[in-house]
C-alpha cells in the first residue's frame, strides 16, 4: 500500500446549526481526515454525535459552516457551475439509512433506479435505459421483473439493495453509506454488507461507511474513525483500533460490545466515559495527534506522551 | 383422542425444494396507487352511492334544461305559481306531483284544472311563470360550475404558494406565512361583500370572491407536506443524484401529496357551493334571469307558505349535493390515505 492515493481530504470541517442563536448546535466540529482510494473508511460513534451530518456535509446536502472537503484535490463546497456540480454528483453517491423512506413510493423501481441515468443523460434510448436498469437489478441480486413494481412490495433488504442500485446507476467512485444496515434485521444485514463488499471489489469503489454497529464496521472497514460530540477522537486501522484503543471514549465504546460467549460475557466489564476525566487545562492545546503511524488520537501534549509510552 | 397408529416416522418427510431463482419472486399482482385506492373505495358503499348520485346530478345539470320544452328564462305570466305535475304520476295521490295545492283553510284544489292550463310543469313554475324544472337544473349547473372553478383555482394557487413557501423556507417562508395569517384574520364575509360591491354581481366576481380567501387552507396543508418531504431520504437521494428543484417538487413531492390535495379540494367544493348559495340568498349572488341554487331558494322562500315546492326542491338539491360531496370526500380520504383515517 505504498502508493496510496488520497481520494478525499477533509480539512477542519465544521457544520453548525442555528449559528449565533442560543440553541446553536455544533454537529461537526473541526473534523479532519483523509480517505484513500479503494479503502473502506468506517465512522462510528453514539447516536447524535454527528456521523450522519459529516456524511451529508461531505456530499453537499448541507452547506458547511467552515473547513473544506477536497475530492481529488478539488474543493467540493463553494460556488460551482451546473456542469461541475453534475460531474461531482456522478462521482459521489450516497446510500441511505431507512430503506422504507429512501424510495419514492409513487415511482416504479425502474424509474427509481433510472433517475440518475435520466438526470445525467447516460442512456440514449428507452431501450438502453431499461437494459441498464435490468443490469443494475441483477448486480444487486434482484430480478428483471422487479422493475415494474412499486417500493411497498419489497422487503427492507430488497429495498436497501434497490437503493444501492440507484447509487450505482451513475457509476460513482465514492459512496457514502449512511448506516445502510441499521434498519435491517441481522440476517439481512450480512446480505447487504456482503453485497457492498463484493461491489467494492468489482467496481473498485471507495466507501465511507457510517454505522454504530461496531462488529459490522470492523468486518467491512480498513480504517475506523471514532466520533464523539462532533469531534473525531480516534482514527486508526481497524485491527489497530480494536487491539490498542487509546482514547478513553474508544475504550468505553469497545467495552460495550456484547460478546457471544456467555462465560466471557458474564465477566465483561463496561467502561463508562466521562469527558471531565481528561482534566484539560485551559491553555492546553487539544489536538489530533499521530501516536503511531496511521493511528491518530485527539489529545493534549501530556496525554500524547502518555499514549506513546503506552504503545511502546 | 390420540390415534396410536399415527406415529410420525422420518420417511414421511420430504425436503421441500426451493428454487433459488424464485426466492425473490413476488406473486402478487402489481397495483399502482390509483388501483389500490380504487380497491379500498369500492368497499365504501356510502361513497360509491354518493358518487353515482353526483354523476347523475352533473349529467342532469347539463341535460336537464333540454328535457323540457320550456327555457329556464322563458316567462309565461299566465302560468305562474303552478305546482308540480308529471304525466303518469299525477294520478298517484300521495306523491306531490298531482298538481294540487292547498288553500289556507286546508281544502285542496287542482291548480291546473281551476286555471284551465293544459301543460305539465314537472317541478312547477315560479311567480313569473318560469319552468322550475329547467331553472333548478340550470341553477345546479351554475352552482357546480362556480364551485368547481373556485376549488380548481384554490388548488392551483394554494399548491404553488404552499410548495414555494415550504420548499424555499427561511425568511421567505416566514413572510409568506404572515401574509396568509393576515388574509385569514380578516373575516371572510367582509372581503366577499366588498368584492361584490366593487365588481358587479355575476359568476366571475363570485368565483374571485370565493378564491381570494379560499386558497389559504390548501396552501397551509401543502406547505406542511412539503416540509415533511423535504427531509425525507428519497428527496435527499434525488438531490445527491443532482435533480433540479423543479423535478424534486413535481416528480417527488406533488405526486406524494395527490391524495391530500384531492381530499382538500373535494371538501372545498361543497363549501364553495354553500357559500355561493348563501351569497345568492342574501342577494349578492347572481342576477336575474340567471339562476343558481341559492337564488332559487331565495325566490322560493318569499312564498313559502302558499307555494312550498318553490323552495323545497332547490333546497333538497343543495342538501343532496352537499351530503354527497362530503361522503365522497370522506371515502376518498380513507381510500387515498389510509393512515389518516379517524
Amino acid at each position: 500500500m505504498a502508493e496510496r492515493q488520497k481520494l478525499l481530504e477533509i480539512k477542519n470541517l465544521k457544520q453548525y446549526f442555528n449559528v449565533g442563536k442560543p440553541n446553536e448546535v455544533r454537529a461537526v466540529d473541526n473534523v479532519s481526515f483523509d480517505i484513500y482510494k479503494g479503502e473502506v473508511m468506517g465512522l462510528v460513534g453514539e447516536s447524535g454525535c454527528g456521523k450522519s451530518t459529516t456524511g451529508r456535509t461531505i456530499i453537499r446536502l448541507y452547506n458547511a459552516t467552515g473547513g473544506e472537503v477536497l475530492y481529488d484535490g478539488v474543493n467540493v463546497h463553494g460556488k460551482k457551475s451546473k456542469k461541475q456540480l453534475k460531474d461531482f454528483n456522478r462521482k459521489m453517491q450516497m446510500i441511505f439509512q431507512d430503506p422504507y423512506a429512501s424510495l419514492n413510493p409513487r415511482l416504479k423501481i425502474a424509474d427509481v433506479i433510472a433517475e440518475g441515468i435520466d438526470i445525467h443523460g447516460l442512456a440514449k434510448t428507452k431501450q438502453e435505459r431499461m437494459e441498464r436498469v435490468y443490469e443494475l437489478l441483477e448486480t444487486v441480486g434482484l430480478n428483471k421483473e422487479h422493475a415494474n413494481r412499486y417500493p411497498h412490495e419489497f422487503s427492507g433488504g430488497q429495498r436497501q439493495r434497490i437503493g444501492i442500485a440507484r447509487a450505482l446507476a451513475v457509476q460513482p467512485e465514492f459512496i457514502i453509506a449512511d448506516e445502510p444496515i441499521s434498519a435491517l434485521d441481522v440476517s439481512i444485514q450480512a446480505q447487504v454488507v456482503n453485497l457492498m463488499k463484493q461491489l467494492q471489489k468489482e467496481k473498485e469503489l471507495t466507501y465511507l461507511f457510517i454505522a454504530h454497529d461496531l462488529s459490522m464496521v470492523k468486518y467491512i472497514s480498513d480504517r475506523i474513525g471514532v466520533m464523539y460530540f462532533g469531534k473525531m477522537v480516534e482514527l486508526a486501522p481497524a485491527e489497530e483500533l480494536y487491539k490498542n484503543p487509546l482514547h478513553p471514549y474508544t475504550q468505553s465504546l469497545l467495552s460495550a460490545i456484547p460478546s457471544p460467549d456467555p462465560i466471557s460475557e458474564r465477566t465483561r466489564k463496561r467502561k463508562s466515559y466521562d469527558p471531565a476525566s481528561h482534566q484539560y487545562n485551559e491553555n492546553e492545546l487539544v489536538e489530533f495527534r499521530e501516536v503511531t503511524p496511521g493511528h491518530f488520537v485527539l489529545c493534549s501534549e501530556k496525554e500524547f506522551k502518555l499514549y506513546q509510552a503506552q504503545v511502546k | 383422542m390420540l390415534n396410536k397408529d399415527l406415529t410420525i416416522s422420518k420417511d414421511m418427510f420430504e425436503p421441500a425444494h426451493v428454487d433459488p431463482n424464485k426466492s425473490e419472486k413476488i406473486a402478487k399482482a402489481s397495483l399502482n396507487f390509483w388501483q389500490d385506492s380504487w380497491l379500498r373505495i369500492k368497499k365504501n358503499k356510502a361513497a360509491i352511492v354518493s358518487m353515482v348520485i353526483l354523476i347523475l346530478l352533473i349529467i342532469m345539470a347539463f341535460v336537464g334544461p333540454l328535457l323540457t320544452p320550456y327555457g329556464y328564462s322563458d316567462q309565461n305570466t299566465k302560468h305562474n305559481n303552478l305546482p308540480p305535475r308529471i304525466q303518469g304520476l299525477e294520478n298517484v295521490h300521495w306523491l306531490p306531483f298531482d298538481g294540487t295545492l292547498s288553500r289556507r283553510d286546508g281544502t285542496e284544489y287542482n291548480a291546473y284544472e281551476v286555471r284551465k292550463v293544459d301543460a305539465y310543469y314537472w317541478f312547477g313554475t315560479d311567480n313569473l311563470g318560469r319552468d322550475l324544472f329547467a331553472r333548478v337544473w340550470k341553477g345546479t349547473q351554475i352552482s357546480l360550475f362556480i364551485a368547481f372553478m373556485a376549488a380548481l383555482i384554490d388548488m392551483l394557487i394554494g399548491v404553488s404558494y404552499g410548495a414555494i413557501s415550504g420548499y424555499v423556507g427561511g425568511k421567505t417562508d416566514s413572510i409568506m406565512q404572515r401574509i396568509i395569517e393576515v388574509i385569514v384574520g380578516i373575516p371572510n364575509l367582509i372581503i366577499v361583500v366588498l368584492m361584490i360591491l366593487v365588481l358587479k354581481p355575476g359568476i366571475i366576481p363570485i368565483i374571485i370572491a370565493l378564491t381570494i380567501t379560499g386558497w389559504t387552507s390548501m396552501a397551509r396543508v401543502v406547505r406542511a407536506q412539503v416540509l415533511k418531504f423535504k427531509a425525507q431520504e428519497f428527496v435527499l437521494a434525488s438531490k445527491t443524484l443532482g435533480a433540479s428543484n423543479f423535478s424534486i417538487i413535481f416528480k417527488h413531492m406533488i405526486p406524494n401529496m395527490f391524495g391530500i390535495i384531492i381530499i382538500n379540494t373535494m371538501f372545498s367544493i361543497p363549501n364553495a357551493i354553500f357559500f355561493e348559495a348563501f351569497l345568492s340568498f342574501i342577494g349578492l349572488g347572481l342576477q336575474e334571469p340567471n339562476a343558481s341554487l341559492g337564488s332559487l331558494v331565495n325566490d322560493g322562500y318569499k312564498s313559502m307558505i302558499a307555494f312550498p315546492y318553490q323552495m323545497i326542491i332547490p333546497s333538497i338539491m343543495i342538501a343532496l349535493i352537499m351530503v354527497c360531496f362530503n361522503l365522497v370526500a370522506d371515502g376518498l380520504r380513507d381510500a387515498l390515505d389510509p393512515k389518516m383515517r379517524d
